[in-house]
């Protein structure tokens, strides 16, 4: 905290925001320990959490920082498990490949922005639907794909059923802590007071000199990157690769309404949106259609009347910042009335 | 060859009537409404039902169909629309697209995952034709489908040049604060906009159950083509819809003839590529600003000026 002379203090780490980074920590812990006394069903339904979160963490760093709605994010999801199965056809090691299509699929991204981000508003949000359509059609073309009927990633088999769970549950985790983590320290850095600062104001933000096109790119790629991490984690756990259920746009759909529901924009709010579709699931998953009714009737409902969502909601009322990526201004209370007895 | 090429014009027919009523909307709203494609996806269902229902044709069925749909844009403009703008520009974006989801999905409920062609009842339309002189046959819907294109879009350029009502509309897309000075409800412009895109729509529904099959599903690549054929038409013109269903026609056309697959590639990859042609030779982005009223920003002004 500094304390400024006039008695308004410029405040970023609190009490409760030290807690919640010590119960960050605690609870990563908590999670690596976990397959220890986790059954099967359970550690995979944890792995699905994670990969949700980053699912949630990455559109919530695009729209809600960057300004950037996009409804064709799957196309990263597609492609991360595609080259997962394009590397591990050359005999890359299937755990390797995950991450190398993660990063082809980051590199892909780049020279994409300089195109996509020129797009405005609702004209990015379709323009990367379309994007994702071609890129599944061209996907299909592969032979290796087999077009629709899709194909499996068979280099998985060579390990055993539980270990390969675990390991599976482990890079899920450490993928997730690795882009909350990355995400977290790029909106606390220069270059996120420049994000935060075109969250705000776009306009404003240029006048004042920020680089927002390059901002909007940095962001663009990390979510193309966290994103084809998911889907490559989840071909991961499923082992299965049908072009059409991972270029489905149900998935842009599941990362909408997380941070809708979550709060848009806010860093702790795309991790309790994901917490709470993932609860959701759970209970409601099995009624198929009316469940996916339920989900885009909420987040319509949320749109219209708490489009901050329920995390901006709790900032509001409690007062409460636990991950903290912003500097608040602390006013000094109301003067004390000294009597002169 | 040449009978690709005709096909794909007629084609074009159909992503005209499609398109009109994405690009009007965002013209007028400054809003791309994600729900158009199941918009029109219902509307064909609805004729369906009327159809198999009851056995009315679907021409007869357009009489309910149609202001049915435009009570549905009316009260999706004041309900919804109108309450996600105020939260800024990319809400709507969100609400459409919930709504989408919402509609999909409860079609899907009510009709199951059958496709569905309101093609069984009109009769010998849906595959007569006339034969043109080399041996080319064009079918009759796909001409119907491109005359109703050109009388949509020669009509809806008429009422908003001509009425009062086509003015207001204009005036609130050019400028809405201005046009509540001089005493134009920029609401109810909206909510009329709105309606009347959505009749639109639920024509666009008829010719999509006539020529083809549809499903619940059907309203994602629905909105991509509208969207598609809006982009490479640009601002400009109505007229414009019109040439940009044309090329998106004839891409997909010319695609199918390559490769099986060539259809939806061919049509994705024309539409990049002019959206990439345009940005880098003009830097001007598509749907630009009013398209439907920059040809009448004078006009508007006179308009304007003459309210009392």
């Amino acid at each position: 905290m500094t304390l400024a002379s006039n008695g308004i203090s410029i405040e970023r780490w609190t009490r409760s925001s030290r807690l919640a980074l010590g119960g960050v920590a605690l609870a990563l812990a908590l999670f690596a320990i976990a397959p220890l006394t986790l059954g099967a069903g359970a550690i995979d339904r944890m792995t699905a959490l994670f990969i949700y979160v980053i699912l949630a963490a990455m559109w919530n760093a695009l729209a809600g920082f960057g300004g950037l709605v996009s409804v064709g994010q799957q196309v990263f999801f597609g492609l991360g498990a595609y080259f997962t199965i394009r590397l591990a056809d050359t005999g890359l090691n299937p755990f390797l490949a995950l991450f190398a299509a993660a990063i082809i699929t980051g590199a892909i991204s780049l020279p994409l922005s300089f195109f996509m981000l020129r797009l405005k508003g609702g004209e990015f949000a379709i323009g990367m639907w379309v994007i994702s359509a071609l890129t599944h059609m061209l996907v299909n073309l592969d032979r290796l794909i087999q077009g629709e009927t899709g194909t499996s990633l068979i280099s998985l088999n060579v390990y055993d059923i539980n270990t390969r769970r675990v390991v599976i549950y482990w890079l899920a985790l450490a993928s997730m802590a690795a882009l909350l983590g990355i995400l977290f320290a790029l909106l606390r850095s220069r270059a996120g007071a420049a994000i935060q600062a075109i969250r705000d104001n776009e306009d404003a933000a240029t006048s004042l000199g920020v680089r927002v096109v390059a901002t909007k790119r940095l962001l663009f790629v990390l979510a193309a990157f966290g994103i084809a991490i998911a889907g490559a984690l989840w071909l991961a756990t499923a082992t299965t690769f049908q072009p059409k259920t991972y270029f489905s746009v149900q998935w842009t759909a599941y990362m909408i309404f997380m941070v809708l529901i979550g709060g848009i924009g806010k860093f702790e709010g795309a991790i309790l949106g994901a917490v709470l579709f993932f609860v959701i699931e759970t209970f409601f998953g099995a009624m198929g259609v009316w469940y996916l009714i339920g989900l885009g009737a909420t987040a319509v409902l949320f749109s219209l009347f708490l489009p901050q969502g329920l995390w901006g909601e709790i900032e509001r009322r409690f007062d409460l910042r636990l991950l903290p990526v912003g500097y608040r201004v602390k006013l000094p209370g109301p003067p004390k009335i000294q009597w002169n007895q | 060859m040449i009978d690709t090429l005709i096909q794909g014009i007629l084609l074009g027919g159909y992503y005209a009537v499609i398109a009109c009523g994405l690009s009007f909307m965002f013209s007028v709203m400054r809003i791309i409404n994600l729900a158009h494609g199941s918009l029109a996806v219902a509307a064909a269902y609805g004729l369906w039902l009327l159809a198999s229902t009851f056995g009315i044709s679907p021409f007869a069925g357009l009489l309910i169909v149609l202001p049915v749909m435009a009570v549905a844009g009316w009260m999706l403009q004041r309900y919804l629309l109108e309450r996600s703008a105020r939260g800024g520009a990319l809400l709507p974006i969100l609400t459409t697209f919930g709504l989408a989801i919402v509609l999909d999905n409860l079609m899907f409920e009510q009709f199951g995952a059958d496709t569905r062609s309101l093609a069984p009842f009109i009769g010998s339309l849906s595959y007569d034709s006339w034969e043109l002189p080399g041996g080319i046959y064009v079918g009759k819907l796909a001409v119907m489908t491109m005359a109703s294109a050109i009388a949509l879009l020669g009509g809806l350029q008429f009422f908003l040049s001509r009425f009062a009502l086509g003015r207001a509309i204009r005036a609130t897309a050019e400028d809405p604060d201005t046009a509540g000075l001089v005493g134009i409800d920029a609401r109810k412009a909206n909510a009329l906009a709105a309606a009347i895109a959505m009749v639109t729509v639920g024509i666009a529904g008829a010719f999509l159950g006539m020529r083809a099959t549809f499903d619940p599903y059907s309203g994602g690549p629905q909105l991509l083509f509208a969207f598609e054929a809006a982009v490479i038409g640009g601002a400009g013109s109505l007229w414009g819809t019109l040439i940009g269903g044309i090329v998106l026609g004839l891409a997909q056309s010319l695609g199918a003839q390559v490769h099986p697959q060539g259809f939806l590639i061919g049509g994705h990859a024309v539409f990049l590529a002019m959206l990439f042609a345009r940005l880098f030779l003009t830097g001007v982005p598509f749907l630009g600003r009013t398209g439907f009223s920059r040809t009448g920003l004078p006009k508007i002004r006179a308009a304007l000026r003459s309210t009392p």
